[in-house]
């Protein structure tokens, strides 16, 4: 039912990302093993999927949570909707048993 | 954008038969999983714990609100508040509501979740986060399934 949280790095980066400061690439990558590249990969993943977003300022691109991210919401939706799915289908064994 | 959850579903079964499964604290618990310390009161907290293996640790609450018998039943809670290290006490609760009707075959029961635009997008996050978690242990299922059978 709770299956485990994603990939660790992204749930780090919206933790750093959750105060609604934007921050750049660097500052998301210093205090992590990963590189530059790597952490862009992570963070363009979580911009498709609507939790956070980009916005350029001079040459770089910095990176902050979406404060309405209407796929993020989405998600959510669906994840509480399949629990009651879940839920009602035990009731009804329950009931009709 | 919706901002609500609404569930429609037959069941072959009386209104009163249903009426106290959604209502009993023991058979709540039965189709719900949850063990409740003590009957649904309006107006009360109800507290328990999940019973789902694995996750016995994990408290269950919610606040009744309305026991209209045979009719409406409603709580509000804070939806799969499974992460120990978030106070959702601090975020607005979404309500539930049971609504049971009669059919010729038996009782229609309406679920409906609703405030869900107050949740805020940390949780929105996590929930993301999860369900992607959720798909790559699939896709490892999967692919164990797939390498079994050749």
């Amino acid at each position: 039912m709770f299956a485990a949280l994603g990939d660790e790095t992204r749930l780090v980066l919206v933790m750093k990302l959750c105060g609604g400061q934007p921050h750049s690439i660097s500052q998301l990558t210093e205090g992590s093993r990963l590189t530059r590249q790597a952490i862009t990969k992570h963070l363009r993943v979580l911009e498709r999927a609507g939790i956070v977003r980009s916005v350029r300022k001079g040459r770089e691109s910095r990176f902050a949570f979406d404060p309405e991210p209407i796929e993020g919401m989405k998600d959510y939706l669906n994840f509480v909707s399949t629990q009651w799915d879940e839920a009602l289908g035990r009731l009804k064994a329950f009931v009709e048993d | 954008m919706s901002n609500r959850i609404e569930k429609r579903i037959e069941l072959r079964a009386p209104v009163t038969r249903v009426w106290r499964a959604l209502t009993d604290y023991r058979e709540f618990g039965e189709w719900f999983r949850v063990k409740l310390e003590g009957p649904f009161v309006a107006g009360q907290t109800s507290r328990g714990y999940i019973t789902w293996p694995g996750y016995e640790h994990l408290k269950w609450e919610a606040v009744v609100q309305k026991i209209e018998p045979e009719r409406l039943f409603s709580f509000t809670w804070h939806p799969y508040s499974v992460d120990l290290k978030i106070d959702y006490s601090q975020e607005t609760p979404t309500l539930v509501e049971f609504r049971l009707e009669k059919t010729t075959s038996g009782t229609l029961l309406m679920v409906t979740e609703s405030g869900f635009d107050k949740i805020p997008s940390a949780r929105r996050a996590e929930a993301f986060l999860r369900n992607e978690g959720g798909w790559a242990q699939q896709m490892v299922n999967i692919e164990k399934h797939v390498a079994q059978e050749s």
